[in-house]
């Protein structure tokens, strides 16, 4: 049986997925503790032992094996702009569509200080942006002598006005930096093109963050490891939305990826005003949009969610009595032994209220919002970032929902509220739940055999209902 | 007509959204050569001084044509000296004020607030870019 193997080497575990190209399907998965500190292949082998009596047996011929990689720390970025809400946002988001973590964004005049700190964070890619095209060439100039001043041996990708490119070039040429040109990020106010970046930004993490990170056994045995995970996932949550050539997609929808540090929201939609009588306002948003959320997570970052969200917050989403203290008590539990698995019912419960708040919180900040301004003609509105009202699915990845019994009722969390009537949350959403954990496979599958990608998460996504929770294929 | 490798940046000031004129003064200056750069309605300073700097642009010119202009137009020259373009080109025309008011009073008003133009009701299109362009040197 001719088939693909898809690896994912996550943060915390190492996926493997075999997937029968001819018949589109899943044969099997197995996944182990992903062990970067020594050999990156432990984990991969003990994954792969699962898998080998599954191969014996169907006599499974591999025609070709990918991967994507989040392994220690994910990738790291520093962002650089010119002006905060402009070439810097527009930095911040080229680098997260890129499946990067943002370690900091800086603006203006780079100061000496600035790049000893941004240095000190140990990024593996800085992004450095400024003006749009014919636009400001000083501030960017002045930043690429700074940055020179330094012996910076890590790549650095250059996004900024076109018209300053040459002379950046030759001031890192001087003194040998590793850089890489392309588009800017911003040509002009407010447009936004983040494609040519991004593809730089893999182009530069399968050339060399790859090795860096001391997958070159991986890539010995895997082939390559083509992107960051999360870049996987968004690729295959656009894929999912728009569909390809022959097949058509499912339409708008958002993904969101509760994981023990950090939560994810993709939105895979325009996102444009679905009301009358709006003008959109600020920087435009990428129609594959990713945000991450540092402070919201199961395990390893639940103090500052907790933080983020409050003892009232809890209490809306807990469905029992509880103290104050409890809670506490019990999200310091979380945090001290992050491979904590829940076993009875209460611990299930309390998972699933973390897991709420991760969701109401991130979809918060990732959804757009309308702002209303007082005029002597009435009110006039403007909206800022997407208008996910209309969204069509919910896509649901992750741990905690894949083994919690109510997956919907923790993903409803997302769903436009009354009380914030501004934020422009998802209404009437249908709900999928990647049961399977096949949502980065399928990116990465999606780069050789879209078509089949597509058929395969059409299958394995199951839908769910908000209100019975019935499971149904 | 020859490109003048001037940047304008345009825009409706504050809480108002008249968009004909706007879009009327975005045809006429780019007929006329420059390179405008055209934020919109609904603009606040901070816009207007953001794609000044990415821009690189040479003016800012403000619209306001619903009374509140005063209110609107008041600081704009203190966040540009801030921002490090201090020394830009700043015009502001419309329907400045609150209803009919003498015009050699509203003037100087804006002037003072460090606008280097100041444009009344009826200004034709053609005129003000004249004096734009003199005051750019083309």
């Amino acid at each position: 049986m001719k088939c693909y193997l898809l690896v994912d080497f996550g943060s915390t575990n190492t996926k493997l997925t075999i997937v029968d190209i001819e018949n589109e399907e899943i044969i099997a998965t197995a996944k182990a503790i992903t062990t970067i500190e020594d050999d990156i292949m432990r984990g991969f082998n003990e994954a792969y032992a699962q898998l080998e009596p599954v191969i014996l047996e169907n006599n499974i011929e591999f025609v070709e094996k990918i991967g994507c990689s989040s392994a220690a720390g994910g990738l790291k970025m520093i962002a650089i702009g010119l002006v905060p809400e402009l070439t810097s946002e527009a930095a911040r988001r080229a680098s997260l569509g890129a499946g990067a973590k943002i370690l900091n964004t800086y603006s203006y005049e780079l100061a000496e200080a600035d790049v000893e700190e941004m240095l000190a964070m140990k990024p593996e890619i800085i992004l450095l942006c400024g003006g749009t095209d014919g636009g400001n060439k000083e501030v960017i100039i002045n930043n690429a002598k700074v940055l020179a001043k330094f012996k910076i041996t890590i790549p650095i990708i250059v996004a900024c006005n076109k018209a300053a490119q040459p002379q950046v070039a030759e001031i890192f040429n001087k003194v040998g930096f590793d850089y890489y040109r392309c588009e800017n990020v911003m040509p002009s106010i407010n447009i936004l093109n983040v494609d040519n970046v991004r593809d730089v930004i893999r182009e530069v993490f399968m050339k060399n963050i790859v090795y860096a990170k001391g997958l070159d056994n991986a890539i010995k045995y895997v082939g390559d490891v083509l992107m960051p995970t999360p870049a996987a996932v968004l690729n295959a949550a656009s894929l999912l939305a728009k569909g390809t050539d022959e097949e058509d997609g499912i339409g708008d929808l958002v993904v969101v990826d509760i994981g023990g540090a950090t939560t994810d929201v993709h939105s895979l939609c325009d996102g444009y005003p679905t009301k009358g009588g709006i003008t959109m306002k600020g920087l435009q948003e990428p129609f594959a949009k990713r945000s991450v959320e540092g402070d919201l997570g199961m395990r390893y970052s639940v103090l500052a969610c907790y933080q983020a969200a409050g003892y009232r917050m809890f209490k809306k989403y807990y469905p029992n009595d509880i103290s104050k203290d409890e809670v506490e008590r019990q999200i310091n539990l979380r945090h001290e032994d992050i491979k904590l698995v829940p076993i009875n019912k209460e611990d299930k419960i309390f998972d699933a209220t973390i897991a709420k708040i991760c969701t109401e919180l991130a979809l918060n900040r990732h959804a757009g919002y309308i702002e209303t301004s007082f005029s002597p003609f009435g009110s006039m509105y403007s909206q800022y970032g997407k208008d996910l009202t209309q969204i069509r699915y919910l896509v649901g990845t992750g741990g905690v929902l894949v083994f919690n019994d109510k997956p919907a009722d923790i993903l409803k969390a997302a769903k436009f509220d009354n009380e914030q009537p501004d934020l422009l949350k998802p209404m009437h959403p249908r709900y999928l739940l990647d049961k399977t954990y096949i949502l980065s496979a399928m990116g990465l599958l999606a780069t050789k055999l879209p078509n089949q990608a597509l058929r395969i998460m059409k299958k394995y996504l199951i839908e769910i209902k908000e209100d019975n929770n019935e499971i149904k294929e | 007509m020859d490109k003048l490798n001037k940047t304008v940046v345009i825009g409706v000031i504050g809480a108002d959204v008249h968009a004909v004129g706007n879009k009327i003064i975005d045809y006429a200056l780019t007929n006329a050569g420059f390179n405008v750069v055209n934020i919109g309605v609904l603009s606040t300073q901070e816009d207007f001084i953001n794609a000044a700097i990415e821009t690189n642009a040479d003016a800012i010119l403000v619209s306001s044509l619903y009374g509140q202009g005063e209110l609107d137009a008041r600081g704009l020259r203190e966040k540009c000296v801030e921002a490090g373009i201090g020394d830009i080109l700043l015009y502001i025309g419309g329907n400045i004020v609150v209803g009919k008011q003498d015009w050699n009073v509203v003037e100087p008003k804006f002037l003072d607030m460090g606008y280097d133009r100041a444009f009344p009701p009826g200004t034709r299109i053609e005129d003000s870019i004249n004096e734009l362009k003199q005051d750019l040197g083309i």
